[in-house]
């Protein structure tokens, strides 16, 4: 028996797992209309490679990665794009995304299928390449293009790959039934992953003691091989990718890192699964095993079901009775979010449809005070306060849940479910953390207005310095022309020279002269006023001093009509 | 067809915050038995007194603040405050005596605050220090435990309890006398022997004090299946419990007339239990993790024995716990648990480093 580590917290809420074991993997008729939105994964949205009227093949790429960190999307039947738009997609805030439209001939024409069953021979970067190319991401829930993930740990060595078999959520039994039903092809993908990941040291499959069936299933898969399969005691969430490495190798992926910085990799067993199918069969991702269940679908069972499937085609094939159902739910009872519509399509993401009754999943009782019993501090898997969190969280303190470290939350929802006074607890949680990313992006881009007006300020003040040396140049050689014993003809000059420089345009002279003539003129009204009560009232002396004035304005007033009328001659 | 869109997670264990405060309630009853027992009718006047005050005094400041009333009644913390101050309180006090006190815990040190879950205080214990500072004859008169009554004395029945609470009438000779602690407050000079040969108090006791053993037991009982049902954690109380077992260890000085007593009577004494297990566990002015919580009851513990031993109160739960919980605060800052996927513990007030 191999060693584990027992996570500090979790809760054991409801299995609600055997009533969607009762059947296998169904097929589902293909839907008239699929919708593949361009982002299913984390990372850049895919570009879309076809347009609206074009006949594509089952298989055939309709959207291209864009980057690094991307994945492009594939048609999942054959047909007309009908259209390229926003639409709303599967995702908490309910928010549009492009996605491409597809209207189904229902013929199921394939592309050619190039499969390596000797992908032994090529290099790994060419295996990944294949990954890559078949758009495979994360089949677990967060939707890590899977290539990215396998190069990342390729450039750092990698000794331990781990298979996420746990399937902790309650209600979702997609991983169980794969496993039950194709063991095979996924030790087969753990095989493929192995060749990219260059052999690592050890290889185990953590899977969590309520799946006997899956387990036996898996031992007798790899009996020839060196995989272990390690069960874990049933809790959630002991498959979490931070717990399972936990659990499984008594090592944490230290904070803000990945599991590749200590040497892991860790692989949802559906996305060894899908790695499969890419490399050896040469088929993309179109399609998953998915969970449909809950008291308001009146069959519950697990299919494969079409990437893009609308949810409403799915509930239509099973029974589903809109007014026994008291929320429409992607993915499950934990992690899973609401979905505001039945017309979303499936993702690349949805591990479960789940459509529970209104006794299964009643209305939420109406929030108390928290009282800080410490149930939430007791079912956090990550060794949080979430009730410190919550305190600070409604004040927004962002330096006090920064120092409670709010962003190693991995929002497992067990606080939220253990707590006697029904606050939602994560979803404070993620508000705060979108936050203080917000201040954080917005601290960045203030500093970087700073830079930009500092870097301007230095700019401006080097230009000032430089005109000043010129000043001070220009100077220097006035002086020097006025104490050098030039002839008085090369002063003239040089002052002529200067004066035709400053020499503006004739109107604008013209404009200046009337400017000063209205000027004097009023100096002169001015003057002659102050003359007058001089005149009246003042000293002789006072009469005097305003009499010169008067005399003075009105000089300037016939000098500068006599400049005027020169410049209009 | 579209749907409502709620957060997660979808569902809800079965636990309550009114559910938790009747669990305690009900994990009181075993001690309200014993000191009913032991000390007659006044200890359940007291609790009606303080439940009817502690729900009155709740619902106007409610109204006054414009809460729904129905709504935070529900919580049963009024009831469970009110519970907490009838047991604390002496039998036989006047009437106004318990109002006093209760109305000031709801009022001052909970409504005031901001209501349940905001207060920094015990408020049941703020209470009670309130009504033991100003009334202090009334509130160290305690009743004569059944067994200890002379010859023809008996406690007095229900109506006579009522003339005794509510018209001032005075008890009769020999139903009021002095409890273990006081004794012990008292007979400075005396061997630990003396004491106990001295006292029918100590002498015919099981194995602490007659009347005040059981109702620790009760209380521990009661307290061990809160703990069962995981309405708090051991943390608290048992930290509170064994450092005044070990202080008094310490200082136990082998019986001599110095001697504050011996660890036995001080966890089987006074509220020694009663406030390991309802006091010490109220959540909302603890400290919040458990290291804190060892910390914070160890710091009761020790207060507990100090002010028993050398100050001038023979018992000393309600301060020891109000100094707890203005120290409450300070311990969270240096205990809060080091998180996943960091090397150590972080202080509450860190601050992040700049990135």
């Amino acid at each position: 028996m191999r060693q584990l580590w027992e996570t500090p917290g979790g809760v054991h809420p409801p299995e609600n797992k055997v009533q969607s074991l009762k059947l296998g993997i169904g097929h589902l008729a293909i839907p008239e209309k699929l919708i593949l939105p361009l982002i299913q994964h984390i990372g850049d949205a895919a570009k879309p490679c076809v347009a609206i009227g074009d006949v594509v093949l089952k298989g055939q790429k309709i959207a291209s990665a864009s980057g690094d960190l991307s994945a492009p999307v594939h048609a999942p039947t054959s047909g007309v794009i009908s259209a390229i738009e926003d639409r709303p997609v599967a995702h908490p805030s309910g928010m549009s995304a492009l996605c491409i439209e597809i209207i189904s001939d229902s013929e199921e024409r394939w592309i050619d299928l190039y499969g390596h069953t000797d992908y032994k021979q090529l290099s790994p970067q060419e295996v990944s390449h294949l990954i890559a190319d078949a758009g495979v991401t994360g089949l677990g829930g967060a939707g890590f293009p899977s290539a990215a993930k396998l190069d990342n740990g390729r450039t750092k060595p990698v000794n331990t790959l781990i298979i996420n078999a746990t399937e902790c959520e309650p209600y979702i039994t997609a991983d169980d039934i794969l496993i039950r039903e194709r063991a095979a092809e996924i030790i087969q993908g753990i095989g493929v992953i192995s060749h990219v990941l260059d052999m690592p040291r050890r290889i185990l499959i953590g899977i969590e003691s309520n799946k006997p069936e899956a387990i036996d299933a898996l031992r007798e898969a790899c009996k020839s091989t060196a995989i272990e399969v390690v069960v874990v005691p049933t809790k959630y969430p002991s498959g979490g990718e931070k717990q399972l490495v936990y659990i499984l190798t008594g090592q944490e992926i230290p904070s803000g890192q990945l599991p590749s910085d200590i040497g892991m990799v860790c692989v949802n067993s559906g996305t060894a699964f899908a790695i499969k199918r890419a490399v050896i069969d040469g088929q993309p991702l179109i399609s998953r095993i998915m969970t449909v269940t809950g008291d308001a679908c009146g069959i519950n069972r697990n299919y494969e079901v079409l990437i893009g499937t609308p949810v409403s085609h799915i509930l239509e094939k099973n029974k589903f009775i809109r007014k026994n159902c008291s929320r429409l739910i992607m993915g499950g009872p934990m992690m899973g979010f609401s979905l505001s519509s039945s017309e979303l399509p499936v993702v690349k993401t949805t591990t479960c449809i789940l459509a529970p009754s209104h006794s299964e999943i009643p209305e939420e009782d109406p929030q108390q005070p928290c009282i800080r019993c410490g149930l939430c501090a007791e079912a956090c898997p990550a060794s949080l306060l979430p009730q410190q969190l919550y305190w600070y969280a409604q004040s927004e303190d962002h330096e006090r849940l920064q120092a409670h470290n709010l962003f190693d939350c991995i929002e497992c929802g067990a606080c939220s479910y253990v707590c006697p006074s029904n606050i939602p607890l994560v979803q404070y949680y993620r508000s705060s953390k979108g936050n203080i990313i917000n201040s954080r992006n917005a601290k960045i881009s203030a500093a970087k207005a700073r830079e930009r007006f500092e870097f301007r300020q230095v700019r401006l003040n080097k230009a000032e310095q430089a005109r000043e040396v010129k000043r001070e140049a220009r100077r220097v050689a006035t002086e020097k022309a006025k104490t050098s014993s030039s002839s008085a003809a090369d002063i003239i000059n040089a002052a002529n020279l200067r004066a035709k420089a400053r020499q503006a345009s004739p109107d604008q002279q013209k404009a200046k002269l009337e400017r000063s003539l209205m000027a004097a003129k009023m100096r002169l009204d001015e003057a002659q006023e102050r003359l007058a009560e001089a005149n009246k009232s003042g000293s002789a002396e006072q009469q005097a001093q305003q009499h010169a004035s008067v005399e003075g304005a009105r000089q300037k007033v016939e000098q500068t009509k006599r400049r005027l009328e020169e410049l209009i001659r | 067809m579209t749907f409502k869109q709620i957060t997660s997670p979808h569902g809800h264990n079965r636990q309550s915050t009114g559910r938790i405060m009747q669990l305690v309630l009900i994990a009181t009853l075993p001690g309200l038995l014993v000191l009913s027992y032991q000390f007659g009718w006044g200890i359940l006047i007291n609790l009606f007194l303080a439940v009817l005050a502690a729900i009155s005094a709740e619902a106007l400041i409610l109204k006054i603040r414009q809460r729904p009333i129905g709504f935070y009644l529900q919580d049963y913390s009024a009831v469970v405050t009110g519970v907490l101050l009838g047991l604390s309180l002496p039998p036989l006090v006047p009437w106004w005596l318990v109002i006093v006190a209760t109305v000031f815990s709801i009022v001052v040190a909970k409504q005031l605050y901001g209501g349940l879950g905001s207060n920094p205080f015990n408020p049941a214990m703020v209470g009670y220090v309130v009504v033991l500072i100003s009334f202090p004859i009334e509130m160290t008169t305690w009743v004569t435990p059944v067994s200890l009554l002379p010859e023809g004395v008996s406690h007095p029945g229900l109506f006579e309890s009522l003339t005794i609470v509510f018209a001032g009438f005075s008890p009769m000779d020999g139903v009021t006398g002095a409890t273990p602690l006081d004794l012990f407050k008292h007979s400075n000079g005396l061997l630990v022997d003396q004491i106990y040969q001295d006292n029918t108090l100590f002498s015919s006791a099981s194995f602490a004090g007659v009347g005040w053993e059981w109702a620790n037991v009760a209380f521990l009982l009661g307290g061990l299946g809160l703990l069962k049902a995981r309405i708090f954690t051991w943390h608290g109380p048992v930290a509170m419990l064994v450092t005044l077992a070990t202080m008094s260890m310490l200082f136990w000085d082998g019986g001599s007339s110095n001697s504050p007593g011996s660890p036995l009577m001080h966890l089987f004494s006074g509220a020694s239990m009663f406030g390991a297990f309802f006091i010490v566990t109220d959540p909302v002015s603890s400290a919040v993790s458990n290291r804190g919580r060892l910390l914070y009851g160890a710091l009761i513990g020790l207060l507990v024995y100090v002010i028993r031993a050398w100050g001038s109160y023979p018992d000393a739960v309600a301060f020891a716990v109000l100094l707890g919980n203005f120290a409450a605060p300070f311990i969270d800052n240096y205990t809060v648990p080091r998180t996943y996927g960091h090397n150590q513990r972080r202080k509450a007030t860190a601050k992040e480093e700049d990135e």
